[in-house]
């Protein structure tokens, strides 16, 4: 079943076909959400009405398009900054985690990469709702000690940050970790044999080799997070991301508003994939 | 004269094994001196402690009469060129030659006109701006050699650079690398597993083994005079015969061979009359002859067939299979006189006993 | 080892603890005691496993229960089925450019929110959706049908979640099968069923396992699918965690849940590790 095997043609016809099905199937969700962007009525279904940028630019009820919608745009804003901070906290923790397990051995390493991969198999609510009921039983126990309401340990966006930090930085070690195997040693030795420092040579070298892979888990984690639904439902509070707040919108029933969201989403992520994509292959 | 670099004693341990034991040399001002061995002899263990990788169990290394065993690797006055390069790949060729310079925080006028300086000296002008990938194997060579050199080093470490390279390239560089050691002036220290690089670029070889030095010499000495069965056995190739001795005057002895020869050999170390013992003879002491009468003059003669002609050009050689069975491997003259040799002929061989050295077998 | 090789040591360790430490173990013990006690009265609690007791009891708990893990089972066998022969045509069948966009196309819609995903399918299924207009259109039916709200709907949803992680996984591996090691399974008399069996699918069994332990814990953990388009009966166990969380602020009953739903996770990744003889690292990592 390889191209330099002869296969009938009515197999190569129907495997074809199952493999385009497939994509439409991929596609046909998306392509909707896309379209229906554009309609000029009040619900993302038949019938068509007719072709409108309102969703996007409008600015008179019912047609409030997502540049003119409060909300939307500070959910925006929100997801921005808790992806921004998810970002950089988990590739700062993913290399140095990278570093650890590449240069040392030390007694219980095993065990500690399999507590380092744990956050992959464990459910997004559950890693969710663990956080909550910790943060919450130190800040019962600080109130019980000192009578100090520490606001930052309820649900809020640093738990969101934290939440959401706690899984993608597996993500981030694995990816830079990746790239630091295939780092040659004998490059930094070189670099301390022509009188570079220990952390001159990692700086001057080591550094710029994971540079591909740090940017890439940086955009890898920023979209992960501005997308995660799961663990940030159960640590969220008055701040909603995006991804809640047009949870929150979906379940009052939708209007193709969310359609045009939806279609910014996509793009913006696209885009972001493709500006990585073309990175790493420079 | 102080030499250019000094180890004394130098022992290294891994837990159990030895890599290095008690080893001692040094190495005049300005001279090539390779270190010969089989992969795993602890040659690396050497390199790598003289850079400063490593630190020694025990024993000095001193360079320029100093010792740096409190040095550390980015401060020692010796620079490497390792097996692989270790070229920086994220950077262009200028980048990788100053790369050292930048260390030392020298101004970036004077580095790029250092820069230049070493890439006319290598041959390669005006290739600064290219990426290390756009380089072929022996120019990476040549960079690998002048990003070291710029640093002005009292020691350059040169760890099997040419292991890489294809046969061609490698002959061509053999040249070129003891070319570049003459233009620069400076100790080369060069390790590697084929004594053809050694034997042709070096004033003095250490042959290593298990961990210890077996002989130090040039390469006529290592060829012509070896010390120790390995050396024997180790550079160039040798037919080998293992027995007992019948006699001994002075140097010269006589052993019986296990499967009963007489044989005339010349002793490397003293033996005596009933010793184990090993003969090495080369192929190319053995003469080759049609008739016993031409091989009078030779103390070793033997009789046989030829089993097998290995044409391989000048080095090509004939398997001789003698009377008791054994075969022996001869250097085939070119000289027009065997041209018609085939298998099945029958022939008759000698060796002179100074040709054959004989050293104290493993009891 | 030496001094500042020790303090390099200790400074690198420190984030991967302090991460551990304060936001997965430290939580998840936590979480664990509070499942252990039962609210006496008003701030007096008791250690007691009354909470798995309900748990275990109440028929809708222990029905929602394995209702979740089945289904989960289910929707990785389903995208199993239809990821292979997808990622086999891409790392096999197509070649060069072709190969690249295909790929690329597998990898957009996780590119793509949950959220999304679930919204164009609701757009799509519902009583006024996009296929119900087409059958009426087509003749198939006289009125809208609604095509939401049931476990079809919801398998639907689910396999297109998590298809991505089955194709890339499966890809990968084929990919690294040589083609000449196809070509000798036929020179030496294989047919096209018996290469599979005994070349390709061995072959691709590490990515065949990885992909089933990503697509089952995300199934089981998925709550935005069965929320969006199961039916009001078909209840997922996170629905339920969320319910006791956030509704009804039982948050002993909710660990309790909580802890549940981790151990059948483990069980049956650990299983499945078990039963292909693999670890976590290779599977992971």
């Amino acid at each position: 079943m390889i191209p330099t095997i002869p296969q009938s043609r009515s197999f190569r016809l129907i495997y074809g076909s199952y493999v385009l099905l497939f994509f439409l199937y991929l596609a046909l969700p998306l392509t909707v959400v896309a379209v229906f962007a554009f309609n000029d009525s009040q619900f993302p279904s038949l019938p068509w009405e007719g072709f409108t940028w309102n969703w996007f630019f409008g600015d008179e009820r019912p047609q409030i398009g997502v540049f003119h919608e409060r909300g939307i745009l500070r959910a925006v804003g929100t997801s921005a900054f808790v992806a921004m901070c998810v970002a950089l906290l988990s590739v700062c923790v993913g290399t140095t985690n990278a570093f650890l397990f590449n240069r040392y051995e030390f007694r219980g390493k095993g065990l500690l990469y399999v507590l380092m991969l744990l956050p992959l198999v464990i459910p997004g609510i559950v890693l969710g709702i663990s956080i909550l009921v910790f943060s919450s039983t130190l800040a019962n126990g600080i109130w019980d000690l000192a009578q100090m309401d520490i606001q930052a340990l309820r649900p809020g966006l640093l738990l969101v940050i934290l939440g959401q930090f706690s899984f993608i930085t597996t993500i981030a070690t694995l990816v830079i970790t990746a790239r630091l195997q295939k780092f040659d040693r004998t490059l930094e030795e070189a670099a301390l044999n022509l009188g570079a420092t220990r952390l001159t040579a990692v700086r001057t070298i080591t550094i710029p080799f994971l540079m591909p892979a740090m940017i890439g888990a940086v955009v890898v984690a920023f979209l992960m997070s501005f997308e995660n639904f799961n663990t940030t439902l159960m640590l969220v509070g008055s701040d909603a991301p995006l991804t809640i707040a047009m949870f929150d919108r979906l379940k009052e029933g939708s209007t193709p508003l969310l359609n045009a969201v939806s279609l910014l989403l996509m793009l913006g992520s696209s885009l972001l994939a493709l500006v990585v994509i073309l990175f790493q292959r420079r | 004269m102080t030499p250019d670099l000094e180890c004394a004693d130098l022992v290294k341990r891994f837990g159990e094994t030895t890599a290095v034991d008690n080893v001692s040399f040094s190495v005049p001002p300005g001279s090539f001196f390779s270190i010969l061995g089989p992969s795993g002899c602890g040659k690396t263990t050497i390199m790598r402690m003289i850079a400063g990788f490593l630190d020694p169990t025990s024993g000095d290394i001193r360079i320029k009469g100093k010792s740096v065993l409190d040095t550390p690797p980015n401060k020692r006055p010796v620079n490497m060129v390792f097996q692989h390069l270790a070229l920086f790949p994220m950077m262009t060729i200028a980048e990788n030659i100053g790369y050292g310079l930048r260390r030392q925080k020298m101004p970036k006028d004077q580095i790029a006109r250092k820069v230049d300086e070493a890439l006319e000296r290598i041959g390669l002008p005006g290739i600064g701006g290219r990426k290390v990938d756009e380089l072929s194997g022996g120019q990476k060579q040549r960079v690998a050699i002048a990003r070291c050199m710029v640093l002005e080093p009292d020691v350059l470490l040169l760890d099997e650079p040419l292991g890489a390279l294809d046969l061609k390239l490698r002959e061509h560089m053999k040249v070129e690398l003891k070319a570049l050691q003459a233009a620069f002036d400076t100790t080369f220290v060069y390790i590697t597993h084929d004594q053809s690089e050694a034997l042709v670029m070096s004033d003095q070889i250490a042959v290593m083994n298990a961990g210890r030095f077996e002989q130090v010499g040039t390469g006529q000495d290592l060829y012509y005079r070896p010390d120790t069965p390995f050396v024997a056995g180790f550079i160039g190739e040798s037919n080998r015969w293992k027995g007992r001795i019948d006699r001994v005057e002075g140097e010269a002895l006589q052993m019986r061979t296990d499967s009963g020869l007489a044989m005339r050999a010349t002793a490397a170390s003293p033996l005596a009359a009933g010793d184990t013992a090993e003969i090495f003879v080369r192929p190319e002491s053995i003469r080759l002859a049609a008739s016993a009468e031409a091989l009078s003059g030779f103390d070793n003669q033997l009789q046989g067939k030829v089993t097998s002609i290995l044409f391989n050009g000048a080095a090509s050689r004939v398997l001789v299979q003698d009377d008791a069975g054994e075969t022996l491997e001869v250097t085939l003259p070119q000289s027009g006189e065997f041209a018609t040799l085939k298998r099945g002929d029958a022939v008759h061989i000698g060796w002179g006993a100074a040709q054959a050295t004989c050293f104290k077998g493993a009891a | 080892m030496r001094a500042h090789t020790r303090i390099g040591f200790i400074l690198l360790l420190t984030p991967l603890v302090l991460w551990l430490g304060l936001l997965i173990i430290i939580p998840h013990i936590d979480m664990f005691l509070i499942s252990i006690r039962e609210r006496i009265s008003f701030g007096v609690y008791e250690t007691s496993l009354a909470q798995y007791e309900k748990a275990l009891t109440e028929p809708l708990y222990l029905r929602t229960f394995w209702r979740t893990a089945v289904m989960s089972v289910l929707a990785t066998a389903i995208t199993l089925v239809i990821a292979f022969p997808v990622s086999y045509y891409i790392a096999k069948m197509a070649k060069g450019r072709l190969q690249q966009v295909l790929f690329m196309l597998c990898l957009i819609p996780f590119y793509v929110s949950e959220l999304v995903r679930t919204f164009g399918w609701m757009i799509l299924l519902r009583e006024t959706g996009l296929v119900s207009n087409l059958l009426q259109w087509a003749g198939l039916a006289d009125q809208p049908v609604e095509m939401l709200y049931n476990d079809a709907a919801m398998m639907v949803g689910l396999v297109y979640t998590s298809m991505l992680f089955m194709v890339v996984p499966l890809v990968t591996t084929l990919e690294s099968l040589d083609d000449s090691v196809i070509e000798a399974g036929y020179d030496l008399g294989g047919s096209g069923l018996s290469v599979l069996r005994e070349i390709i699918i061995p072959h691709a069994m590490p990515g065949i396992v990885s992909g089933c332990i990503v697509v089952f814990m995300l199934s089981l953990g998925n709550y935005l699918t069965p929320t969006m388009l199961g039916g009001k009966d078909s209840l997922w166990f996170t629905e339920m965690i969320y319910n006791q969380f956030i509704v009804r602020s039982n948050w002993e009953l909710g660990a309790a849940f909580g802890f549940m739903l981790l151990v059948l996770s483990s069980v049956i990744v650990w299983g499945m590790l078990r039963l292909t003889g693999r670890t976590l690292q290779e599977t992971m990592g």
